[in-house]
C-alpha cells in the first residue's frame, strides 16, 4: 500500500513540474526591432513560419529568399511551411521557439502582442508608410506589418452575367437578387454557390462591414452593446442579403457537400455565376479558367450591391501581418526580411493583391474597380481588439461560418426558426456580451 | 461507435473471464509463490525462482536492485502514459479553473465559475440530443455485429474472408472515412447512383436536413465501428469449447438454442463492455461529423462544440471544464451501469 501511495506522489510531483515548465514563456524586453543600418553589418539564420505551404514546395520563396540575399548576402534565410498554421502555431507560442518571423495568428489577443512580439517602430513613423498598421498597434507602437490587403467584393463570371442579358453591376440588394433570379431563369448556371460546408468562405461577407455604407468606421462602431443587426446596420443588410439569396432558392442544390476546389473551376466554366470572396481569389480563378480552357477575361469582380451618394464603396482588408517574435537572436535581420518582403520583393503584385505600401499601385485585377471609380474604404481597426473580444464571449464568430450556416439553414428551412428571431438572438447575445467583455 | 479504440490489453482479461473456470485455477497456481514485487514482476521473477539455488541468487534475490527491475522494464510505457495521459489530463483539469485563452501567458483563476457557466446554460446540454442518434446506431451495430459473429464462428465457406471485409472498415483511418462518405452522400454521389441502379431516382440531400443529416452521419458510424464489436464478440464466442456445441448438438438443440444458452451467456461480459463503449462512444463522438458537416445543420455534438469552444472563441477555459463534466458523466454512467449488469463469473461447465 505504501508503495502505492508513494508511486502516486511521484506521478503527481512529475504531473505538476510538467504543468509549471509548460506555463508560460518569460517576458519580452520591448526592445526594436530596428533594420540594420548597413546591409553587410547584418549575418547570421532566420526561420520564417509561413502558411502558404504551396510557395515552399514550388520553390518560390527559395527565389525569394536568393533575391533578398542580393542585397543582405550574410543572413540566410529558411521558411517553415505550416498546413494548419493557425492551430499549430497558436500552441507552439507557448513556447519560445516559434520562428524569428511570422504570420500574427488570429487567436493572439491584441493586448499581448508585447508579450510575443517586437515592437517595429512607432505608429506615427509606420502609418505614414503602410497600410492597415493600426490593426497591430499597441500602446503608441506597431508590431506588424501586412503582407498584403484585399478588396472584398463577388466574383463574377462575366459571361453568365452577360448571357443573363446584365451588363451593369446591380446597386442595392434588390437589384442584386433580380440580377441572380435572371441568371437561374435563361442560364443553366447556379446563381450563387455558397461554399457552405468548407465554411470559411461564408466569413467573407463579413469583410463588407463598411462596404455598405462606406464607413470606414463601421467596424470600431461594433464595440458596444450596439445591436449590429438591428434594422439598417451594415451586418443587417449584408445577412439578409444572404438570407434572401438562399430563401429564394437562388443557390445549388446541395449546400452541405459543397466543394471548394471543384467550384473554382466550375465558376470559370460558366457552371457558377457569382461568388463572395476577396480579390486575392481573382488570380486563382483565372487561373482555373485558363486550366479549363477558358478565358480569364471571363473572370469578373464587382462591388457590394449598395450606394452612398451614386457611388460603390469596397473595404480594404489586411491579410496575415508579419511580426518579428519576441524571442527572436537575430531582430535585426528579421526585420530586414520583412521590410524587404513587403517594400521590394514584389509579393503583392505577382498575388494581384493591395500592396500593403501605401505608395505602389493598386493590382491590375482591381482594373474594373478603378474604371467604374469604385472608393476604397481602408477600415479603421483601432478597437478591432474589443470587438473580437466581445464577437468570442457572445460566441458568435463573425469571423467564423457558423452563424452564418445557422442563417443558411434558417433560410433553406432546414432548421426552425424566423430571420428577425434570428436577428433578435444575435443581438441579444452581442449586447450581453459587451456588457461583460466591455467592463 | 466508440472513439475511443478500445486498448487490446483490456479486452484480454474480459475473453478470458469467458474461458472455463479450471483453466484460470491453473494458472493461479503456477505464480502464487508469494513473490514479494507488484503484479508486472511476476513474469521476470519466474527464472530466479528454482529451487536449490546458491547463497548468491537468494542475495540476489533481495537486493533493491532486483526490486527495480519490474519499473526499468515499466519506465519507458510510464513515461509515455505519464506524458501523454496524465500531464494531460492534471492540466486539464487545472485550465478549468481559469479564463485562459489558450494562448495567452496570463491566466487568471476564476474558481467554479466556468462550470456555474456550463450547467447554467441549457444551449450548451441541447447537443446530447445528437447524441441519442448515434445510440439507436450503436444498438443496430451490436445487433449486426452479434449476428455475423456468430454465423461465423461456424464452419461456412469462405468464412475468413467474410470476416476481413467485416472488420476491414475498422481499420481505416477516420479522417479518410469522412472524406469518403462526403463523397458518398453528395448530390449526385455513390448513394444516389447506387439507387438509381435499384431504379429509385432520389432528389434528397443527405446532409441536408438535421434528421437525415444525423441519420446519414451515424449510418457511417454503424458502417465503421461494426468490425470492432464484431472482432470482439468472435473472440469470445471461439473461446467456448467446442464439446458445448457437440453435447448440445447431440441433445438435439437447434442452432437458435445454441445461441440462446450457449453462446449468449458466454459472451456476457464481452457484450456489457460493448454496451458501455457504445455509450461512452456515442456520447462523444467527434470526428466523422466533424469531417463531414463540420457540425452544421444540427449535427454538432458535445466534443464538437467543446472545440469549438476552445479554437474558436478561445474559451480554453470552459471548454476544459466542458471536457471534464463529459468524463464525469461517462465515469458516472459506466458505474452506474457495472452496478445494475455486474460483470459475474461466467461458468458453463
Amino acid at each position: 500500500m505504501g508503495k502505492t501511495k508513494s508511486l502516486t506522489g511521484v506521478l503527481l510531483t512529475a504531473a505538476m513540474l510538467a504543468v509549471a515548465g509548460c506555463s508560460g514563456g518569460g517576458a519580452a524586453s520591448g526592445e526594436t526591432a530596428a533594420a540594420p543600418a548597413d546591409p553587410n553589418e547584418v549575418s547570421g539564420e532566420i526561420k520564417v513560419l509561413t502558411h502558404r505551404t504551396d510557395l515552399v514546395q514550388n520553390g518560390a520563396l527559395k527565389r525569394y529568399a536568393a533575391e533578398f540575399n542580393k542585397v543582405y548576402p550574410k543572413v540566410k534565410v529558411e521558411f517553415e511551411g505550416i498546413t494548419d498554421y493557425e492551430g499549430e502555431v497558436k500552441i507552439r507560442m507557448n513556447t519560445k521557439a516559434y520562428g524569428d518571423v511570422l504570420m500574427i495568428p488570429a487567436a493572439v489577443s491584441k493586448s499581448d502582442y508585447p508579450k510575443f512580439f517586437a515592437p517595429l517602430g512607432p505608429t506615427a513613423e509606420l502609418a505614414a508608410k503602410y497600410r492597415f498598421s493600426d490593426k497591430t498597434e499597441v500602446a503608441g507602437k506597431v508590431y506588424g506589418i501586412a503582407q498584403f490587403g484585399t478588396a472584398n467584393g463577388f466574383v463574377y463570371n462575366k459571361a453568365v452575367w452577360k448571357k443573363a442579358g446584365i451588363t451593369q453591376w446591380p446597386r442595392t440588394p434588390q437589384e442584386f437578387l433580380a440580377a441572380l433570379k435572371a441568371i437561374e431563369g435563361r442560364t443553366d448556371a447556379v446563381p450563387y454557390y455558397t461554399n457552405f460546408k468548407d465554411g470559411w468562405p461564408l466569413v467573407q461577407w463579413t469583410s463588407n462591414v463598411g462596404s455598405v455604407t462606406c464607413d470606414a468606421k463601421a467596424t470600431d462602431e461594433l464595440a458596444g452593446p450596439v445591436s449590429p443587426w438591428k434594422a439598417g446596420g451594415e451586418l443587417h443588410t449584408i445577412d439578409t442579403l444572404v438570407h434572401d439569396i438562399v430563401k429564394q432558392g437562388l443557390i445549388e442544390k446541395d449546400p452541405t457537400t459543397t466543394n471548394w476546389e471543384r467550384s473554382k473551376a466550375m465558376l470559370a466554366g460558366g457552371e457558377i455565376a457569382t461568388m463572395m470572396l476577396g480579390s486575392w481569389s481573382i488570380t486563382q480563378m483565372q487561373g482555373a479558367a485558363k486550366e479549363a480552357g477558358g478565358s480569364p477575361a471571363d473572370i469578373g469582380f464587382m462591388p457590394f450591391p449598395a450606394q452612398k451618394d451614386g457611388k460603390f464603396c469596397a473595404t480594404l482588408v489586411s491579410d496575415y501581418q508579419q511580426a518579428v517574435s519576441a524571442h527572436s537572436g537575430n531582430k535585426p535581420a528579421a526585420r530586414a526580411w520583412i521590410d524587404w518582403f513587403t517594400d521590394k520583393s514584389g509579393y503583392s503584385e505577382r498575388e494581384g493583391a493591395v500592396p500593403a505600401v501605401k505608395s505602389a499601385p493598386m493590382p491590375a485585377t482591381l482594373k474594373d474597380f478603378a474604371d467604374n471609380d469604385v472608393s476604397f474604404v481602408e477600415r479603421s481597426e483601432a478597437r478591432t481588439a474589443l470587438v473580437n473580444d466581445i464577437d468570442n464571449a457572445a460566441e458568435i464568430g463573425l469571423n467564423k461560418p457558423d452563424y452564418r450556416q445557422k442563417l443558411i439553414d434558417t433560410a433553406r428551412g432546414a432548421q426552425d426558426g424566423s430571420l428577425q428571431n434570428f436577428f433578435a438572438d444575435l443581438n441579444k447575445r452581442w449586447d450581453e456580451a459587451a456588457r461583460t467583455a466591455g467592463s | 461507435m466508440t472513439d475511443t479504440p478500445l486498448p487490446s490489453s483490456r479486452t484480454t482479461p474480459a475473453v478470458a473471464a469467458a474461458t472455463p473456470s479450471t483453466v484460470r485455477a491453473g494458472k493461479r497456481s503456477n505464480g502464487s509463490s508469494g513473490s514479494s514485487g507488484s503484479s508486472g514482476s511476476s513474469g521476470s521473477s519466474g527464472t530466479g525462482r528454482t529451487t536449490g539455488k546458491s547463497a548468491r541468487a537468494r542475495s540476489w534475490r533481495d537486493s533493491p536492485l532486483r526490486r527495480a527491475t519490474p519499473w526499468f522494464f515499466l519506465a519507458a510505457p510510464l513515461a509515455l502514459l505519464i506524458t501523454f495521459t496524465y500531464v494531460p489530463v492534471v492540466s486539464m483539469i487545472i485550465y478549468s479553473f481559469t479564463d485562459w485563452d489558450g494562448v495567452s501567458p496570463d491566466r487568471e483563476f476564476t474558481g467554479v465559475d466556468n462550470y456555474v457557466q456550463i450547467f447554467t446554460r441549457p444551449e450548451l446540454f441541447r447537443v446530447f440530443f445528437v447524441s441519442g442518434y448515434y445510440l439507436a446506431a450503436s444498438v443496430l451495430q451490436i445487433g449486426v455485429a452479434l449476428y455475423f459473429a456468430t454465423v461465423l464462428s461456424f464452419n461456412l465457406r469462405f468464412r475468413n474472408f467474410f470476416k476481413g471485409v467485416l472488420f476491414f472498415p475498422y481499420l481505416i483511418n477516420g479522417v479518410a472515412i469522412g472524406f469518403v462518405f462526403l463523397y458518398f452522400f453528395q448530390d449526385g454521389g455513390t448513394l444516389d447512383s447506387l439507387l438509381a441502379w435499384f431504379g429509385v431516382s432520389t432528389e434528397h440531400a443527405w446532409l441536408g436536413d438535421p434528421t437525415s443529416a444525423n441519420t446519414s452521419l451515424a449510418g457511417v458510424s454503424v458502417w465503421r465501428f461494426t468490425g470492432l464489436n464484431f472482432v470482439l464478440f468472435l473472440g469470445a464466442i471461439q473461446s467456448v469449447p467446442g464439446e458445448l456445441y457437440e453435447a448440445a448438438q447431440m441433445d438435439g438443440a437447434g442452432k437458435w438454442q445454441q445461441f440462446r444458452h450457449i453462446i449468449a451467456p458466454s459472451i456476457k461480459p464481452v457484450l456489457s463492455l460493448s454496451v458501455i463503449l457504445a455509450i461512452s462512444g456515442s456520447l462523444s463522438v467527434f470526428e466523422i461529423p466533424y469531417i463531414m458537416t463540420g457540425g452544421a445543420t444540427g449535427t454538432s455534438t458535445f466534443v464538437i462544440q467543446t472545440v469549438k469552444l476552445a479554437f474558436q472563441f478561445n474559451k480554453t477555459g470552459l471548454a476544459s471544464a466542458a471536457a471534464v463534466v463529459l468524463l464525469a458523466i461517462i465515469l458516472l454512467i459506466t458505474w452506474v451501469q457495472r452496478r445494475l449488469v455486474p460483470d459475474d463469473k461466467v461458468d458453463l461447465v
